[in-house]
């Protein structure tokens, strides 16, 4: 007996979609009453949240712990530096269609090693990875400018339609850049929330639930994991790419080395892998708590160590589940619809 | 030929070195099932607190092979600070996720990394005196420091210690029954919790001094730990997890190839372990010795 | 028509013969159950045919071709499929969302990363009718993990059934159920199963249950078959009788 199958309720997601927009409007006025410093904060925040978006596609939905990200943060950074150094390239778009197949070429490569383990061997192996990507930028030095890096100069942007020289042209730059990366988040974020709602992101859930009945559905785990590996280190890659310019140079230190790994699984613990939202504002908040704890200590790793065993030990599921237990705390008890 | 024997000689010491290191990791795992991410810091610390003490020694002008016991000393200091560790940090974490566990770790791994920057400063510091004191040998026409194979000892010695501790002692299986199974261990009336904190006290111990005995040929610097760290995971994945031999044969393995990569293309050395490793698992999903 | 057929299936572990020398025929249609005491053989010889072990000697025929060594995807693609003892689900999800996977992974569509799984309408039609049949769809909201124990036992064999089996194996579809409870998930279970003509083979303890609902019962002792008939012939058989429940029954 076939009964009605009731209509999908738009309702939600139309509710979703306004709060979203009115989230971005709130961030695209923000840099009119922001300073140059604040707004070139917030710009980097953007850009981990991307990064911590990717990562989570791996943590909070396939289940496996990365800690090696900073690998593709890299691959996007030094790709960037590259394009600007040996071909000449200055137009962010070009940085961003060339740099994009390579970091995801890159995922795919590194993937099809790493996912073939799980959990632990998985954490080592990434990590292992990252740092060998590491070693051989430092000590190539004639290819990648070693420790001292390679400087990637102010790109145009939109076709070259946006050129930033001459006075002020910094001041420029920051703010037109910032709505670039604006952009690009809003695209990130839209694409990663279908990502998540789609087939395959059930599959992949599921996987991280129960790999063995997700195998006895038919579903060829090693392949789900691999693809999700790539869309997490092209997204991360994208990061990369976007950070450079504004930070201006690409060192190693600075984005292949594992502290950046452990910054990048840091913002979604902060903010709570479990839920689609935190890891965008773990990297927000995560961004200004670190700038906070390097401007007032030498030992900032330290307190960011402390912090780290905090959240685990008292706050597991992060500001964002954190705040949504407390909701639903607070909500009158309604049937689940 | 005698450069040969000089490079095998020091892949042998290199080999002992990461040993330490890799067992310690295995150790731990093979009883408590948890990685611990700081492990290659605490064979910094070890290799710091070694140094300093050295330093003490032969500034309080004492004899100096009284300073070789400041190697012991370093990887004392290292048990007794895992000792304080396990029972505080990670057995909260045992009944949840592994994410956790190695989240902790790493936080852990952070602190210490830091607390070495705290104590130490960022200079490198060194235990030249003690390496000094034995005397050197003559292998066809060079010299060579004796210090080396008092280091190639220790490790074999230790890796007697642990397969005679493991296997051939009441602690051991006590040991091996907990890592079988908790809570059957538990069940017969077995100290779990002294087990634990034993055998990560153990595990410690032997990432201590391995610090402790590579600091009198090589400066302790910040890093390290990590470099270290990468080195250890990559002879604990070409061996396998959780197994004495995986250990040794991948410490043998690891050091080998690194000083045959450190003589013809020293940039790539790190990237052709990986590539091993990589290799190693395609064959075999759980390293050599490792089990499913 | 034979779907399914083992030929000297042997599987050992260690001393223990869990399979020795099975030779299993399921014929099209049927609903048969798989009985033994417990160490039988039952679910090792479920476990050789769903591919979750390898068999150390025989074969696996399923619609005549071999498939002894196929990978599970193959064999679920072929038609085969399992709910499980100890009730295997994703709880994070919804139980639509669990219902839903099934039919994504069969249609293929699984892969799927560039639509809303929710919006796919076929799919929702036929989950929810699914999920109708085996009277869980007003709770289809909630999260797996959340349901009572009756609920997730018919959860389980709803994901499998969702698959469209043309062989669906069932382990214990009734342990861990209340007496009241489990006269209900079986008759969900059977009507569901002999509607959508599913040939099913279902794993079970409780005599009564399987003497209520099997076109053929089939008995395992130690690695071996000990009977196979009707409920009435089984019934008869005074050896089944001695060993199942110590004395020959009397009818």
């Amino acid at each position: 007996m076939k009964a009605d199958v009731p209509r999908i309720s738009y309702r939600p997601k139309l509710l979703l979609g306004l709060a979203a927009i009115l989230v971005l409007v709130f961030l695209a006025l923000l840099p009119l009453y922001l300073g140059i410093y604040q707004t070139q904060l917030l710009t980097y925040g953007l850009i981990a949240s991307i990064a911590a978006l990717g990562f989570n596609l791996l943590l909070g939905y396939t289940g496996l712990l990365s800690f090696g990200h900073s690998a593709f943060f890299g691959i996007g950074t030094y790709t960037v530096a590259f394009l600007a150094r040996d071909a000449g390239i200055h137009s962010m778009e070009l940085y961003i269609l060339i740099g994009l197949p390579i970091a995801a070429l890159a995922s795919a490569l590194l993937g099809y090693i790493c996912v073939r383990h799980t959990r632990i061997f998985f954490g080592i192996l990434t990590l292992a990875l990252s740092q060998v990507l590491y070693s051989l930028v430092l000590k190539l030095f004639w290819i990648t400018g070693g420790t001292d890096g390679l400087r990637v100069t102010r790109p145009s942007l939109l076709g070259g339609t946006l050129t930033f020289t001459g006075g002020g042209a910094y001041q420029r730059f920051v703010h037109a850049y910032y709505y670039y990366v604006l952009a690009a988040f809003a695209l990130c974020v839209v694409m990663m929330w279908v990502i998540v709602h789609s087939p395959f992101g059930k599959a992949l859930q599921a996987i991280r639930d129960n790999e063995t009945r997700a195998r006895f559905l038919g579903l060829r785990i090693r392949r789900f994991r691999w693809i999700a590996f790539l869309i997490s280190g092209t997204f991360t890659g994208l990061a990369g790419i976007l950070w450079v310019p504004l930070n201006g140079v690409t060192t190693p230190d600075v984005t292949l080395y594992w502290p950046v790994s452990g910054d990048i699984v840091f913002t979604a613990l902060l903010g709570g892998f479990r839920n689609f939202t935190g890891p965008i504002v773990g990297g927000l908040v995560f961004t200004y708590l670190k700038t906070y704890a390097v401007a007032t200590t030498e030992y900032w790793q330290f307190l960011l160590g402390v912090v780290l065993v905090l959240l685990v030990l008292l706050l597991p599921t992060g500001i964002v589940g954190a705040l949504s237990a407390l909701v639903n705390k607070l909500r009158p008890k309604e049937k689940i619809a | 030929m005698s450069i040969l024997i000089i490079q095998i000689l020091n892949s042998l010491f290199y080999a002992s070195v990461l040993f330490l290191i890799a067992a310690g990791l295995s150790l731990i795992f093979g009883v408590m099932r948890i990685v611990n991410m700081a492990h290659g810091t605490l064979y910094g610390i070890g290799a710091f607190v070694t140094a300093w003490l050295v330093g003490r020694a032969v500034a309080a002008g004492m004899p100096v092979w009284l300073a070789f016991l400041c190697i012991p000393a370093g990887a004392a200091v290292v048990a007794l600070i895992g000792a304080v560790i396990e029972p505080l940090l990670l057995r909260p974490f045992y009944r949840r996720a592994e994410e956790y566990q190695l989240l902790v770790t790493f936080g852990l791994l952070l602190i210490l990394e830091d607390a070495i920057r705290f104590f130490w400063g960022g200079l490198p510091l060194t235990a030249d005196a003690v390496m000094d004191v034995v005397p050197s040998m003559h292998i066809g026409g060079f010299i060579y420091p004796g210090y080396y194979l008092i280091v190639i000892g220790i490790g074999i010695v230790a890796a007697l210690g642990l397969w005679l501790v493991i296997y051939r002692t009441r602690f051991g299986v006590l040991l091996r029954a907990t890592s079988q199974d908790r809570r059957m261990a538990s069940a017969l009336g077995l100290n779990v919790g002294l087990v634990y904190v034993s055998a990560f006290a153990i595990g410690c111990f032997m990432a201590g001094l391995g610090g402790a005995v590579i600091v009198p040929s090589q400066a302790a610097v910040l890093g390290m730990g990590i470099d270290a760290l990468i080195l250890a995971f990559v002879v604990v994945v070409i061996g396998g997890l959780g197994s004495l031999q995986g250990a040794l044969v991948g410490a043998l393995i690891v050091s080998f190839v690194r000083t045959l990569m450190i003589q013809f293309a020293p940039e790539i050395e790190l990237a052709v372990l990986y590539l091993i490793a990589a290799g190693v698992l395609l064959v075999r999903p759980t390293g050599l010795f490792g089990s499913a | 028509m034979i779907l399914l057929q083992t030929i000297d299936l042997r599987k050992q572990f260690g001393e223990t013969k869990a399979c020795d020398g099975v030779n299993f025929v399921v014929n099209q249609g049927e609903f048969l159950s798989l009985v033994g005491s417990n160490g039988a053989g039952k679910t090792s010889l479920v476990n050789l045919i769903s591919a979750q072990l390898t068999p150390d000697s025989g074969q696996i025929l399923f619609e005549g071709k071999d498939i002894t060594f196929s990978p599970v995807h193959e064999r679920i693609k072929a038609g085969i499929a399992r709910s499980f003892q100890i009730v295997n689900l994703f709880d994070g999800l919804s139980v639509f969302d669990n219902v839903a996977l099934s039919i994504f992974s069969r249609e293929g569509k699984a892969v799927n990363m560039a639509a809303l799984a929710d919006h796919d309408h076929a799919v929702r039609a036929e989950c929810l009718d699914v999920l109708g049949q085996f009277g869980l769809r007003d709770k289809s909201a909630a999260l797996a993990g959340g349901l009572a124990q009756g609920e997730r036992k018919l959860l389980d064999v709803a994901v499998a059934y969702a698959l469209r089996p043309k062989l669906l194996f069932l382990d214990e579809p009734t342990s861990g159920v209340s007496t009241r409870d489990k006269g209900q998930i079986m008759d969900t279970v059977s009507s569901v199963v002999r509607a959508g003509t599913v040939t099913a083979v279902v794993i079970e303890h409780d005599m009564d249950v399987v003497f209520r609902y099997s076109d053929r019962i089939v008995m395992m002792h130690e690695g071996r078959f000990l009977a196979d008939g009707t409920p009435a012939e089984i019934r008869a058989n005074n050896e089944v009788a001695s060993i199942l429940l110590g004395a020959p029954l009397s009818t």
